[in-house]
C-alpha cells in the first residue's frame, strides 16, 4: 500500500504541535492500511464498511475531543478536526459515520445530558459498545428544521413520540437514536427537546434509503417513530428549543470543514500522480499548459482551506468560534472540495470514471456533503445575516 | 520482565532525500523524520512480551539531539513506560553508538534488550550486535519469531534460504526483523498520555567516530529503457543485449 505524503504546499504543518502530527499521522497511517484497501469495494456492494469500527474504536477516533473521564482522548479542536480530514482522505461514508456518532450523539449527552446518561452512554460510545444516530431532519423540513412535526407527548413516567426523521445516517445500524421533537404546540420551535432513543424500542423503525447515487459506503435512512415510548429519564434535560440541535450541527459542520480538505487532497495528490505517469502525443500530460493550471488551481484552493480550517479549529480551542465562522469554512471548504473532485476526474480522462480510482467517488460523496448540515446555500444565508443584521428567511 | 528498547530517528522512507550543501551530510530541510520502522518491530515485541507476562516494565533509550524526544514519545504513545534520551550525536560507524549505548544499559535492570535490525538511514547492521558484545550478552540478530518462557529465550533468525533457531538463557539481547509482529499504531489516548510519561535526560556527549565520511553521493540516475524491437524478430537482439550488454544471462 502507498503511503500518502500529505499535500502541504504552504509548510502548514510548522504550525501544528508534535502531538497534533502524531494524532493526524496516527489516522493518516490507519486509513492507507485499512480503509482505503477495501473502500472502492465496499462503495460499489454499497455497504458501510462496519468491520473497520471496533479499530476506530480501539485508536480512540469517537468522539476524541471530549474529556477523558468518558474514555475519550482528550485532544484540542485542531486535532479532532485533522483526525476529520484524514477519515475524509479515506471515503466522506465514513467520516460521517465518525461524525455522527461524535458531534451528534455524544456532544448532544455530553452538553444536553444529565450526569447518569453521560455515565452511561459516553464511555460505550467512544468503545462503538453503541452506535448512535441523529434525528431532526424530516421530510418536509431540511433547511427548515424549527417546522418539525415528530411530537413527544408526555403520559405518567414515559414519554410518547410519534413521527418520521429522513436522511438518517447510520439509523439502520445504531443502537441509539437522538430524536428531536416538539413538546408543545407544533408551530412552537422554543418546545424542541431531545430524547435518547434505544433502537430496539417498540414503534422504531429504521428503513434503508433506496436509490442513492452518493455516500455509498455509508448508511442512510428514514426512521418512522410510531408512539415509541421512552421513560421520562431518557429526556435530555439540558435541551431547550430549536438552539440546541443547532449546537450539535455546529459541531458536525466543523468537522466537515476539515473533512472536505482531505477529500480534496485525496483527489489532487491522484491527479498530479496520474498526471505525471500519463503520456500522451510522447509526454506527460502534466506537462501541457491546461493541466497544470487546473493543478494549480486546485493545490491553491486547497491551501486556502487549509488555512482557514486551521484558524477555525484554533478559534474553537480558543472559546472564541462563532457559529457564522463555522458556517463560512463549511461552506467554502465543501464548495472548494467539490469543485477540485471534478477537476481531478476531468484530469483523469477515461480512467477518472472508474471505482479503482478515488476521484469519482469523492466528487459524488461530496455532493451530499455541500447539501448536509446546512446546504451550501444555507450556510451563505447565514454568514449573510451575520454580516448584514438582516435575516433572509425569516 | 523489564525491557530495554534502543531506538534511533530516522528520515521517513517516503521522504525525498537530498544531499546537504556541504556535502557531506543529508539536507534535513523538509524531510519528514519517524521511529525506525525496524525499532517500531522491537517495540511491539516488547510490549507483546510485558502484556503476556502481566508485569515488568518497557523503556526505550536513544541517542540523539532535542529533536529525538518526538521519536522516544512515539514509542510512548505505543505503549511504552519510559523513555531516556542519551543527548549527544551518534558516531558514523556502530561502534561510538554502541559504546554510548552499552554503557547507559549497563547500570540499568533489564532482562531482555531489544533493537530493530538496522537502522534504515546509514544501513550499517552493527550496533545491536556490538552492544551484546560490549554488554557481554547473547544476542540474535534478523528474528522474525521470539518465544520467551521463563528465562528461556528461543529466536527464529532469518538466513539465507532458511531459518535458524537459537536459544539462550536471559539477560540477552534479540535485533528485530520485519515479520516479528504486526506493530500497533499510536492511539490518540496513547499520544495525549506520552506527555505525562518519564522522559529522563542524560548528557552522554557525542559518540566517537572511527571512520570520516568524504563525500556523500546521489544514487545513479536509472537509464531509459530500450525498446529492441517487436514480436518474435527481436529476441535475438534481446538475447545479445541481456548477454552481452547487461551481462545478466
Amino acid at each position: 500500500m502507498t503511503k500518502f505524503e500529505g499535500v502541504d504546499y504552504y509548510n502548514v504543518d510548522s504550525l501544528l504541535s508534535e502531538e497534533e502530527r502524531a494524532v493526524r499521522d496516527t489516522v493518516r497511517d490507519w486509513v492507507d492500511e485499512n480503509l482505503l484497501p477495501l473502500i472502492a469495494r465496499c462503495y460499489v456492494e454499497r455497504r458501510f464498511p462496519s468491520e473497520l469500527v471496533p479499530q476506530m474504536a480501539e485508536l480512540g477516533f469517537f468522539g476524541a475531543n471530549m474529556p477523558e473521564k468518558y474514555g475519550c482522548a482528550g485532544l484540542n479542536n485542531v486535532a479532532y478536526g485533522l483526525i476529520m480530514q484524514e477519515l475524509e482522505r479515506g471515503d466522506s461514508g465514513v467520516r460521517s459515520f465518525a461524525s455522527v456518532q461524535a458531534s451528534l450523539v455524544m456532544y448532544p449527552i455530553l452538553e444536553f445530558g444529565s450526569g447518569e446518561q453521560r455515565d452511561y452512554w459516553l464511555p460505550k460510545l467512544a468503545k462503538a459498545e453503541a452506535v448512535g444516530c441523529y434525528g431532526l431532519t424530516e421530510p418536509d423540513y431540511g433547511s427548515d428544521p424549527g417546522g418539525l412535526t415528530t411530537r413527544a407527548v408526555k403520559d405518567g413516567e414515559e414519554w410518547v413520540i410519534t413521527g418520521t426523521k429522513m436522511w438518517i445516517t447510520n439509523a439502520s445500524i445504531a443502537d441509539v437514536a437522538i430524536i428531536w421533537a416538539k413538546t408543545g404546540e407544533l408551530d412552537d420551535p422554543e418546545s424542541i427537546r431531545g430524547f435518547i432513543v434505544e433502537t430496539d424500542r417498540e414503534g422504531y423503525v429504521a428503513s434503508d434509503q433506496k436509490g442513492k447515487l452518493s455516500l455509498l459506503a455509508s448508511d442512510t435512512s428514514e426512521i418512522s417513530l410510531q408512539e415509541v415510548r421512552v421513560p421520562a429519564a431518557n429526556l435530555l434535560p439540558g435541551s431547550s428549543g430549536l438552539r440546541s440541535p443547532l449546537m450539535c450541527l455546529n459541531q458536525a459542520r466543523y468537522g466537515i470543514a476539515w473533512g472536505a480538505v482531505g477529500a480534496a487532497m485525496a483527489c489532487y495528490a491522484e491527479a498530479l500522480s496520474y498526471a505525471q505517469n500519463r503520456l500522451q502525443f510522447d509526454r506527460a500530460i502534466a506537462g501541457y499548459q491546461i493541466q497544470q493550471i487546473r493543478l494549480v488551481e486546485m493545490l491553491t484552493e486547497i491551501t486556502k482551506g487549509q488555512l482557514l480550517a486551521l484558524q477555525l479549529g484554533r478559534l474553537k480551542d480558543g472559546g472564541k468560534l462563532r457559529h457564522a465562522q463555522v458556517s463560512m469554512a463549511k461552506r467554502n471548504n465543501v464548495n472548494m472540495a467539490c469543485e477540485v473532485a471534478r477537476e481531478a476526474r476531468r484530469l483523469l480522462g477515461a480512467n477518472g470514471i472508474l471505482v479503482e480510482y478515488q476521484s469519482m467517488r469523492h466528487m459524488a460523496n461530496l455532493e451530499s456533503v455541500y447539501t448536509y448540515e446546512g446546504t451550501h446555500d444555507i450556510h451563505g444565508l447565514i454568514v449573510g445575516e451575520d454580516i448584514t443584521g438582516l435575516s433572509a428567511v425569516t | 520482565m523489564r525491557i530495554i528498547v534502543c531506538v534511533k530517528r530516522v528520515p521517513d522512507s517516503e521522504s525525498r532525500i537530498a544531499k546537504a550543501k556541504d556535502g557531506l551530510s543529508v539536507d534535513t530541510q523538509g524531510v519528514k523524520f519517524v521511529l525506525n520502522p525496524y525499532d517500531e518491530y522491537a517495540v511491539e515485541e516488547a510490549l507483546k512480551l510485558k502484556e503476556a507476562a502481566g508485569d515488568g516494565s518497557v523503556s526505550v533509550i536513544t541517542l540523539g539531539g532535542e529533536e529525538s524526544k518526538e521519536t522516544l514519545r512515539t514509542a510512548l504513545a505505543m505503549g511504552v513506560d519510559e523513555a531516556v534520551l542519551l543527548k549527544g550525536q551518534p558516531s558514523v560507524d556502530g561502534l561510538g553508538t554502541a559504546e554510548k549505548l552499552a554503557e547507559a544499559i549497563k547500570g540499568r535492570e533489564y532482562d531482555l534488550v531489544l533493537f530493530g535490525k538496522q537502522a534504515i538511514d546509514d544501513d550499517n547492521l552493527q550496533v545491536p550486535a556490538m552492544v551484546a558484545e560490549l554488554l557481554g550478552l547473547p544476542c540474535a540478530t534478523v528474528v522474525t519469531e521470539l518465544q520467551v518462557d521463563g528465562g528461556a529465550v528461543t529466536a527464529t533468525r532469518e538466513v539465507e534460504g532458511g531459518h535458524e533457531i537459537v536459544e539462550f538463557e536471559l539477560p540477552g539481547l534479540i535485533a528485530a526483523q520485519k515479520g516479528l509482529n504486526e506493530p500497533r499504531y499510536p492511539s490518540l489516548k496513547g499520544i495525549m498520555q506520552a506527555k505525562k510519561k518519564p522522559l529522563e535526560e542524560v548528557d552522554a556527549g557525542d559518540a566517537e567516530s572511527r571512520l570520516e565520511v568524504v563525500e556523500v553521493m546521489n544514487p545513479p540516475v536509472r537509464a531509459a529503457g530500450q525498446i529492441v524491437g517487436e514480436g518474435a524478430d527481436a529476441v535475438p537482439e534481446l538475447v545479445r543485449k541481456l548477454r552481452d550488454e547487461a551481462k545478466v544471462i
